[in-house]
């Protein structure tokens, strides 16, 4: 998802008798929020999940923002402005939530640049033609949707309250992303096979986002107590093809997959997965496009400073001058 | 990782918090926050974070260390008090059905 991998992290030695009073609390869906207590793998994890959210939505910005000048239409243009700006915000929301748990946003800015923080995987990949603007958001989003609309009732106030302002403004990425490839499916044959070139190129990292099978984590267990994962991971990715298989159909496009069959006694699709040695490689570093995705970051990390600075010094020296003006 | 106490020595801007009116004739709810240099660009930094969809018609910003809470152990002596004056609700006081409205 925009938050893969997230490792339980170790509980530490709190006495017992308040981790369980915790835990009570979680229980009962009662939200935890920042001064409350809360173990220490609690907070560790959250920092950790919220942060590599907020740098997807941020980082997420970049293959979208490579076609804001291209767009075919006005009308695209500004949508796709509008919702590339949507992203920004929710990269901000999160921030926010994640800085109540005691990290300062610069700080994790920081840890992304230098990597010891991660973004989804699916945002290594580049957007080649306007019809990936469709597939991103019909697919990305749409897959994005799957885990957040469960996350509106995870257990922390903040990250909760964060989750269900992100998930009113969402519905419009998706649908604004089906729509362009309704009109690019039902189009010229060649706007077509634009369409159906894009599907077969993002499908199957789309499945990706959803991380690997729970089977092999040993971290959802804690997390899913804790109320920081809400679904599995194999689940969520059922849900998403069980929608998305129709819709592909309505458009007339191909899903890339051979193996794809309704199965009849589980009520879903069988599907292939995807190819998680590329995924590992993916969130290793190697993927088309990370080198780029965060060089665009760090130069624009660095470009901005001058105007941090000199915002500050701004606001300081009219402080200073209100201040002489009132004595 | 290191995710303990702010490491970076770098000012960074000031913390806000945003409380935005939604309606006319409505009271202010707090929103969120956002980082700004000062109180004006917080303005004009909420309006973009939390109204681009008409959500609100008056925002006000308060700089976020400026704010006292009560403390979540302060829970039981702030709000028991008042579970046992239950005379303080209407629904306690049985009013005869022919007097009309009350
Ligand atoms: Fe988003
Ligand atoms: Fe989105």
């Amino acid at each position: 998802m925009y938050a893969q991998l997230i490792k339980a992290e170790h509980a530490g030695d709190e006495d017992t008798a308040r981790a369980e009073a915790f835990q009570q609390r979680i229980d009962a869906g009662e939200k935890i929020e920042p001064k409350d207590w809360m173990p220490e793998g609690y907070r560790r994890t959250l920092i950790r999940q919220i942060g590599q959210h907020a740098h997807s939505e941020i980082v997420g910005q970049l293959p979208e923002g490579n076609w804001i000048t291209r767009a075919p239409t006005l009308e695209r243009k500004t949508i796709l402005l509008a919702k590339v700006q949507d992203e920004a915000g929710h990269g901000l929301y999160l921030y926010c939530a994640a800085e109540t748990l005691g990290v300062s946003r610069d700080e994790m800015t920081e840890m992304l640049l230098d990597e010891r923080m991660k973004y989804s995987s699916i945002f290594n990949y580049p957007t080649l033609t306007w019809a990936d603007m469709g597939a991103v958001g019909w697919l990305v989003d749409g897959a994005a949707i799957m885990n957040q609309v469960p996350l509106q009732r995870t257990s922390f106030g903040p990250y909760a309250r964060a989750m269900i302002r992100i998930c009113k403004e969402e519905s419009f990425h998706q649908r604004q992303g089906f729509d362009i490839m309704n009109r690019l499916a039902n189009g010229t044959p060649e706007q077509h096979r634009m369409a159906q070139n894009a599907l077969d190129r993002f499908w199957y990292p789309s499945l990706m986002m959803f991380g690997p099978s729970d089977a092999e984590s040993v971290h959802s267990e804690q997390n899913m107590a804790w109320k920081i994962k809400m679904n599995g991971n194999d689940e969520l990715r059922q849900k998403f093809v069980d929608l998305t298989v129709p819709q592909a159909e309505y458009l007339g496009l191909t899903i890339p997959d051979e193996t794809l069959r309704w199965n009849d006694e589980k009520g879903g699709y069988d599907f292939a997965g995807p190819d998680w040695g590329e995924f590992f490689d993916v969130i290793k570093g190697n993927g088309p496009c990370n080198r780029e995705r965060l060089e665009a970051r760090r130069k624009a990390w660095d470009d901005g400073a001058w105007m941090r600075d000199g915002l500050l010094a701004h606001a300081e020296k009219k402080a200073a001058r209100a201040a002489k003006a009132a004595a | 990782m290191g995710m303990d106490a702010p490491t970076n020595e770098k000012p960074e801007w000031p913390l806000w918090e945003v409380f935005i009116r939604g309606q006319h004739g409505m009271s202010h709810r707090h929103f969120g926050s956002l980082h700004a240099p000062n109180a004006e660009m917080a303005i004009k930094a909420a309006r973009d974070v939390y109204t681009r969809r008409k959500e609100g018609v008056s925002i006000w910003v308060v700089p976020a260390n400026e704010i006292t809470a009560s403390s979540p152990s302060d829970k039981g002596p702030l709000y028991e008090p008042a579970e046992d004056k239950v005379y303080r609700h209407p629904s306690f006081y049985k009013i005869p059905d022919d007097i009309g409205a009350m």
